[in-house]
């Protein structure tokens, strides 16, 4: 039943959207006028914060579906009424990262050739394929959930989802796997990485989101389920930690490596900080205490665990994409190097206020698409008709 | 009209407007005339002799930024195609001078993640940027191991007619491949090197077996940057 009070709170999201969505646009178009000398980034930290932004929101948007994979393909009775609006925000999640991702393009106009012309031999042209397959992939899924004539195919377009979402986030670690220059990528362990990454970010936002359609219907969330989610979001923030130590410590290993393990880990000033204050400690411990603590674990623990674990995700992907480009290239081993294009020094990136507007515009983007999403067809989970009363 | 009729039909619309564009434009690229194309016998390249590179000379730098009508004095944000690196070897405390530019790579990693082929390597083995279908992603400057992209963060003036360039897309040295195809044999860098008195930048055809720079590779020990990743360079160093 909706209530005047629902229409009015509806409205006022949906325009607190609109008006950051529109923000990040006009700060898309003020890029585009002046060019990235507006932003913080130059020639050595190409890819700035709109990067961190947009890879978040790719990642989360593959992990977010995890909860529609449970439930579908695994044939959970749990995870099957969430399943709708797992592919609501996995689509909204991705609408949000491209958007970020084409409007931070030295030429967004041109975004026609990246479909007109592809290299494939180029990671970022087989993404073009998997971030529009996917949106069609789930667009197909969520038909088959809704839509009563088609529910018997909603298994195996979950199982194409499940196989695609795990291709995508291979693909969008490879990115940066697939990188021979730099110190802090060209490794394949970052494509199952990225995978464990996405499950934590996304089941976060998921519950993040659950949490907040939950209290706005005044409805309580069933506590066995609430625990199972909550174990369930545990588990993926001990294997991804489990996965970014094996990383560090590989490198650490190799002596090649251990200048860049030394300024990411320690010497690196804003780098180390965000890595252990807020990834490990932020984002990965205090998350897992609250998630897996036998006397904590509840709704309101479960919602604070999440929304750590999406700012150490920001902090991860600040590290990791910042990070690995402020160290210089060693185009000289075994040589100290100075030069006017900043050969040998750490680079100091700040971000600039258009690129924090735009990806906040980008998280708008997809947070309006949730609320229109949500008001406009069935989102809300709906345990007790799932459990056959 | 009903909620599902509206969703089919704003599905729909939606696809019509996302492909047309494309579709026009791929008549629009295959209406364009096949150009004569670069040399497929030649491998152009550079051969630098860090011994003769004269320390406080920037001689290279000036002329290439004023061949190419780049910035004379570059910012933190500026293009910069080529430019004096000052080394010291930690162990030995050997100090010298040596030119980085784009190492026109026979395995160039910038080609390979370039999305639309904007990154792409002639036949004669120069590697350039199609600045009509670049996008300016930015990924090629990830990939490349040298720094030897630039990426044009601000509106320009004045360029120069040879050589276009523009806001918002990512360039490097060219090897003055406008030069080259006029039938000139030199590059700004190398010229400016002589006309300098220090002859450290030699230019020259490496498939060529007689010409000095094939000659001199031959006789004499040069070596790659960052020889490790096997891209087979075609410029080269000696006495590093």
């Amino acid at each position: 039943m909706r209530t005047p009070q629902d229409t009015r709170n509806f409205w006022l999201l949906a325009v607190l959207g609109g008006v950051l969505t529109l923000a990040g646009l006009g700060a898309a178009h003020y890029m585009e006028l002046h060019g990235h000398v507006v932003t913080g980034m130059d020639n050595q930290v190409v890819w700035g914060l709109p990067h961190v932004f947009a890879i978040f929101m790719i990642v989360a948007a593959s992990g977010v579906l995890n909860v529609a994979s449970i439930g579908s393909v695994f044939g959970q009775p749990t995870y099957k009424p969430r399943a709708p609006l797992s592919g609501l925000l996995s689509v909204a999640l991705l609408a949000g990262g491209l958007m970020v991702l084409m409007l931070d393009l030295g030429r967004p106009e041109r975004v026609i050739v990246a479909a007109t012309h592809y290299n494939f031999t180029s990671v970022f042209a087989w993404n073009v394929f998997l971030y529009s397959g996917m949106v069609a992939i789930v667009a197909l899924y969520l038909w088959t959930m809704f839509e009563r004539r088609f529910n018997a195919w909603s298994r195996p377009a979950g199982i194409a989802a499940l196989v695609w979402r795990f291709v995508l986030t291979t693909g969008t670690g490879s990115i940066f796997a697939f990188l021979v220059a730099r110190q802090a990528y060209g490794s394949a362990l970052l494509a199952p990485l990225f995978i464990v990454l996405s499950f934590g970010w996304g089941l976060a936002v998921f519950l993040i989101v659950q949490a907040t359609m939950y209290a706005w219907n005044a409805r309580t969330l069933d506590i066995a389920i609430q625990r199972r989610l909550a174990r369930l979001l545990g588990i993926f923030v001990a294997a991804s930690l489990f996965l970014v130590a094996v990383y560090h410590l590989t490198n650490g290993y190799f002596a090649k490596q251990q200048a860049f393990q030394a300024f990411i880990l320690r010497d690196g000033g804003v780098f180390p900080l965000l890595f252990w204050g807020g990834y490990v400690i932020v984002g990965s411990l205090v998350p897992l205490v609250l998630l897996l603590h036998p006397r904590l674990g509840d709704a309101r623990a479960t919602l604070a665990a999440s929304a750590l674990i999406v700012l150490g995700a920001f902090a991860w992907l600040f590290v990791f994409i910042v990070g690995g480009q402020a160290f210089p290239l060693e185009i000289f081993p075994g040589w100290q190097v100075s030069s006017s294009f900043a050969d040998g020094a750490i680079a100091h990136y700040v971000p600039a206020m258009p690129e924090w507007l735009l990806g906040i515009g980008g998280l708008s983007a997809a947070f309006l698409l949730t609320v229109i999403g949500v008001r406009v067809l069935d989102f809300m989970p709906q345990d007790d008709l799932a459990a056959g009363h | 009209m009903s909620r599902r009729g509206f969703l089919g039909m704003a599905a729909a619309a939606l696809g019509g407007v996302m492909l047309a564009p494309g579709i026009r434009l791929i008549e629009v690229a295959q209406a364009a005339a096949p150009s004569a194309g670069a040399n497929p016998a030649a491998r152009w390249g550079l051969l630098i002799d860090v011994n003769q590179c004269a320390e406080g000379c920037n001689a290279c730098v000036k002329a290439c930024n004023a061949e190419n009508g780049l910035d004379p004095a570059p910012t933190r944000t500026s293009a910069q195609w080529i430019r004096i690196v000052q080394v010291k070897e930690t162990k030995t405390n050997r100090a010298a001078q040596l030119p980085v530019m784009c190492q026109h790579c026979a395995e160039p990693p910038c080609v390979d993640v370039c999305p639309t082929g904007a990154s792409f390597k002639r036949a004669d083995g120069i590697v350039l940027v199609d600045r009509h279908s670049c996008i300016g992603c930015r990924y090629c400057m990830m990939a490349c191991p040298y720094k030897a992209r630039s990426f044009v963060h601000e509106n320009l003036s004045d360029q120069k007619p040879d050589v276009p360039r523009g806001k918002g897309c990512v360039e490097s040295c060219t090897l003055c491949v406008h030069r080259i195809d006029r039938g000139e044999r030199v590059t700004a860098c190398a010229e400016a090197c002589a006309r300098a008195g220090h002859h450290a930048i030699l230019f020259g055809d490496l498939n060529d077996p007689d010409s000095e720079i094939a000659r001199r590779v031959r006789e004499i020990g040069s070596t790659a940057l960052r020889a490790d990743l096997k891209l087979r360079t075609a410029v080269r160093y000696l006495g590093l």
